[in-house]
């Protein structure tokens, strides 16, 4: 902003003003943050490095890392296919779908657990099927990424539309007069028009599937090594009583935080570039 | 026969944006769909592009039967009025992109592209995104990207209506001159009557969905078909309860034959011309003529003086045949 | 030219403009794909609590939400999350206002910090919260337990919400109408009752509508540190978890169903009040 433009309001004002914003933030948001690091490193590196050796931990890293990619590759695939469904075409039920879309943020990731057990569970409306066909959803991998999946949902989606709007349809018709066929028009324009938006609606999905807990919670069953995923390990950890585990608690949480301000900060890095565009 | 156009209906819900319309268009030839907006002008150019379809009629192009055809399918160049860009794509490779899709080689892509910027005057700007091109350089390049491909028809959708006043009277000359080098069909849109009767061999006025007259320019606006075709084309004035281009009626200091009797209400002088704006004694019409400025002083105009008119020419609506 | 064009009759599958948004062939199969896809981890999920909710009765679910234990729960998280709406409706907007309008050193780091909430998983979230207000506090203060504890966590993870969607209403605002407020010997109070706030209020809204939602449901951050005191600090989520690990199906399904009315109801309330902002501008 330019600094002529600023307002004249009386300095006084600006100053309380400011000092409330700021300070609400980092009490808020700062102060916990750098108290779980001290917490962490509070007794050395050593107690750190053995939470990281610990074979749990590792089990409950590399699970959170594949439902993680996976359900941001599915949600990827059909977040782009929905975007160019809701921009491009008009067809009942659009306004619909639309809301849709959105529901999973309105909802607890509690419900959303809950009512996976109900369609998918042993109990459940398919469980019984699925079952006697060998397939077991819940308490396995299976329900991790389906959870996983609905709660980052809208993500991709939010992020493409808005850039799909403001494309419009004449590049690609360009594009067609120029010979191009749909499959063509899709990977020379549609998809270099929405790469930073997609970029970033990836990055936030990441984010949030490696960092979901309630859904999770209620589906897995979090078996040690098996069903546990990185937060539920934080959790569980958190809940046994003893030094060692506390720290895996903490060194667990550590890490999730410094993979989410990377987020943070790659995500910061991205903005510019959609703007740019 | 380049392009022929038959029995073509076109509705939007219930608008009808084409009613019955048939048109043939002459190989080589650059030819103006003129008309208001809405007058569904822009449609028709679409729907010879393959970018709408017909309800009912036909598009041949080059003999070929083209109506259901994909845009893609044609040999056809669009040229939209905001330029559709390719954003993230560099001048020479929005130029190349056709060349790239009919998977030429690439030396082969290479010359071709580069000798399409010269003579769009683009060769220094071949690394360029068109965020860092002005209006004018970008709607040049979209001009050699559609020509790239050697289009047999070659489509502009109001293509300067985007730019400004001094760079549109640029571009124009410079179309009609490219126009005479490359001699490929092209087809223009506009609602510009001026760029219309300065850039085209042949016009096309086409209005509430129907072609009102195609012709020559000169012929348009010297032997309209319609009141409708008379206003869109030029200035009109009504004396005598009919329609005539204001430089078309002659002033006289005195009574003459045929000749009625005004008093001059007002003068405005813009530029080189001088405006009349008179009242006739009889029936009290309210005529406006245009004057040079020597013709006004050598009447010696001033408001609330007594001149006689006539028009130098023959009644200048032709029944509509 | 004479020769008259032969008419063709449109080939039984028409071509479809990009243009003209109507489904081809191959789109319509697009939709079918999604909507089937959508139903499957969506529609039917949430179709499937409802059911179950009510499908012994409407007796069992009377029975289920007005449980004594239920209620409180419901009316703790009701009752949290509209004043943690409220107080970061207020305090995000002026955060939002000092980002947008105030420039000072460090400005940069407080926008990466308030996006934290956001991206840090819940749980690392609860236990953030825990560390500095827990029993190891080190400023002695120690919230496990307590409501307060409850109040601070959903303030942590809602923080985001207001201030980044007032932002961009903020910086994108006209500033010339302020300053002909201004000119016109409007003071800066006025100024800001008049001119700013009708012009960010639906911002204002859609923001807290989210927020809303959010502390209504929000489980990760509040477990740890509300210990989970049964009539005192249990929150609707945390009941609701336990109701499916006991078996109980249907008190699971109510309180959930109850939870989703309750969401539905603030959502469609905070939708009307936003359009109704922005339609007096």
């Amino acid at each position: 902003m330019a600094p002529g433009r600023r307002r004249s309001g009386s300095p006084l004002v600006r100053w309380v003003l400011r000092i409330i914003a700021v300070g609400y933030v980092l009490g808020l948001v700062a102060l916990p943050v750098g108290t779980v690091v001290q917490h962490t490193f509070e007794n050395g590196l050593e107690p750190v490095l053995e939470s990281l050796r610990n074979p749990d931990f590792q089990a409950a890293a590399r699970l959170g890392v594949f439902v993680a990619v996976i359900s941001v590759l599915i949600n990827t695939v059909f977040g782009i296919g929905i975007s160019i469904l809701i921009v491009r075409y008009r067809f009942p039920g659009r306004r619909l779908l639309n809301a849709i879309i959105d529901l999973p943020v309105s909802i607890s990731p509690i419900v959303v657990g809950i009512a996976l057990i109900f369609v998918y569970g042993t109990n459940g409306w398919f469980g019984p099927a699925l079952n006697s066909m060998g397939i077991q959803i819940i308490f396995a991998t299976p329900a991790l990424v389906l959870a996983t999946v609905i709660v980052a949902l809208p993500l991709v989606v939010r992020e493409v539309i808005p850039v799909l709007e403001e494309a419009g349809t004449e590049q690609d018709q360009a594009a067609q007069s120029l010979g191009a066929n749909g499959f063509q028009r899709f990977v020379r324009i549609t998809l270099p028009t929405i790469r930073w938006a997609l970029a970033y609606g990836v990055v936030l999905s990441l984010a949030r599937s490696l960092g979901e807990f309630g859904a999770v919670r209620v589906v897995s069953g979090s078996v040690a090594g098996v069903s546990q995923t990185p937060t539920l390990f934080v959790n569980d950890a958190y809940q046994e009583f003893g030094a060692q585990a506390e720290q895996d608690a903490f060194t667990a949480a550590f890490l999730l935080m410094c993979v989410a301000v990377l987020f943070i900060v790659v995500i910061a890095l991205l903005r510019p570039k959609e703007q740019n565009q | 026969m380049s392009i022929s156009v038959s029995g073509i209906n076109k509705r939007f819900g219930d608008f009808v944006a084409l009613d019955n319309v048939s048109l043939e268009v002459p190989t080589g030839r650059l030819t103006a769909l003129l008309g208001p907006s809405g007058g569904g002008k822009s449609t028709l150019l679409r729907i010879i592009a393959g970018l709408e379809f017909p309800d009912t009629g036909s598009v041949e192009i080059e003999g070929v039967q083209a109506t259901w055809l994909p845009p893609q399918k044609r040999s056809v160049g669009f040229v939209f009025q905001h330029y559709a860009a390719f954003k993230h794509m560099t001048v020479f490779k929005n130029v190349a992109f056709g060349l790239e899709i009919r998977r030429k080689p690439r030396a082969e892509i290479r010359q071709r592209v580069m000798e399409l910027l010269e003579l769009v005057h683009l060769e220094q700007f071949a690394d360029r995104l068109p965020s860092q091109l002005s209006g004018g350089q970008r709607q040049r390049m979209a001009l050699a990207r559609a020509l790239a491909v050697q289009p047999e028809v070659l489509l502009l959708d109001e293509p300067f209506g985007a730019l400004d006043a001094q760079v549109r009277k640029e571009l124009r000359d410079w179309l009609r001159n490219l126009h005479d080098e490359m001699n490929v069909t092209t087809i223009f849109v506009t609602h510009d009557q001026e760029e219309a009767l300065e850039v085209s061999d042949e016009i096309v006025v086409i209005n509430g969905g129907r072609i009102e007259q195609v012709g020559a320019p000169a012929d348009l606006y010297d032997r309209p078909a319609n009141d409708f075709v008379m206003k869109f084309l030029g200035p009109v004035t009504t004396l005598d309860g009919q329609l005539v281009r204001p430089h078309d009626i002659e002033l006289l200091a005195a009574p003459g034959q045929e000749a009625i009797e005004a008093t001059v209400t007002r003068l405005t002088r813009v530029g080189f011309e001088v405006r009349a704006e008179l009242r006739t004694s009889k029936g009290g019409s309210e005529p406006w003529v245009q004057l040079t400025r020597i013709q006004a002083q050598e009447l010696d105009l001033e408001p609330g003086r007594s001149v006689w008119l006539r028009t130098t020419h023959a009644p200048k609506t032709l029944a509509v045949s | 030219m004479a020769t008259a064009p032969e008419i063709p009759a449109p080939p039984r599958r028409r071509p479809r403009p990009v243009s003209s948004g109507r489904l081809s062939a191959a789109s319509g199969l697009g939709l079918g794909v999604g909507m089937l896809w959508l139903s499957l981890i969506v529609l039917l999920p949430i179709a499937s609590i409802v059911v179950v909710a009510l499908q012994s009765g409407f007796g069992p679910f009377r029975e289920a939400v007005t449980d004594s234990e239920a209620l409180d729960t419901i009316k703790l998280s009701v009752g949290a999350a509209v004043l943690v709406t409220v107080i970061n409706a207020v305090l995000g907007t002026l955060v939002a206002w000092v980002l947008v309008r105030d420039s000072f050193p460090g400005k940069r780091i407080v926008e990466v910090i308030i996006d934290i909430p956001f991206a840090l998983p819940t749980i690392v979230a609860g236990l953030v919260l825990i560390s500095l207000y827990g029993p190891q506090s080190p400023f002695g203060i120690d919230l496990v337990g307590t409501r307060r504890g409850i109040f601070v966590a959903l303030l942590f993870v809602t923080l985001p919400f207001v201030v980044r969607s007032v932002q961009p209403v903020l910086i994108d605002m006209e500033r010339d109408v302020e300053e002909a407020a201004a000119s016109l010997g409007a003071s800066g109070f006025t100024i800001f009752r008049r001119i700013v706030l009708p012009t960010i209020a639906p911002a204002m809204l859609a923001g807290s509508a989210l927020a809303f939602a959010r502390a209504l449901g929000e489980f990760g951050s509040v477990i740890l540190i509300s210990a989970n005191l049964i009539g005192k600090t249990e929150v609707s989520s945390a009941y609701m978890l336990k109701l499916i690990e006991q078996n109980d199906t249907t008190g699971a399904a109510a309180v959930a169903t109850l939870l989703l009315v309750v969401a539905v109801i603030v959502l469609v309330l905070l939708d009307s009040l936003q359009r109704l902002a922005a339609r007096r501008d």
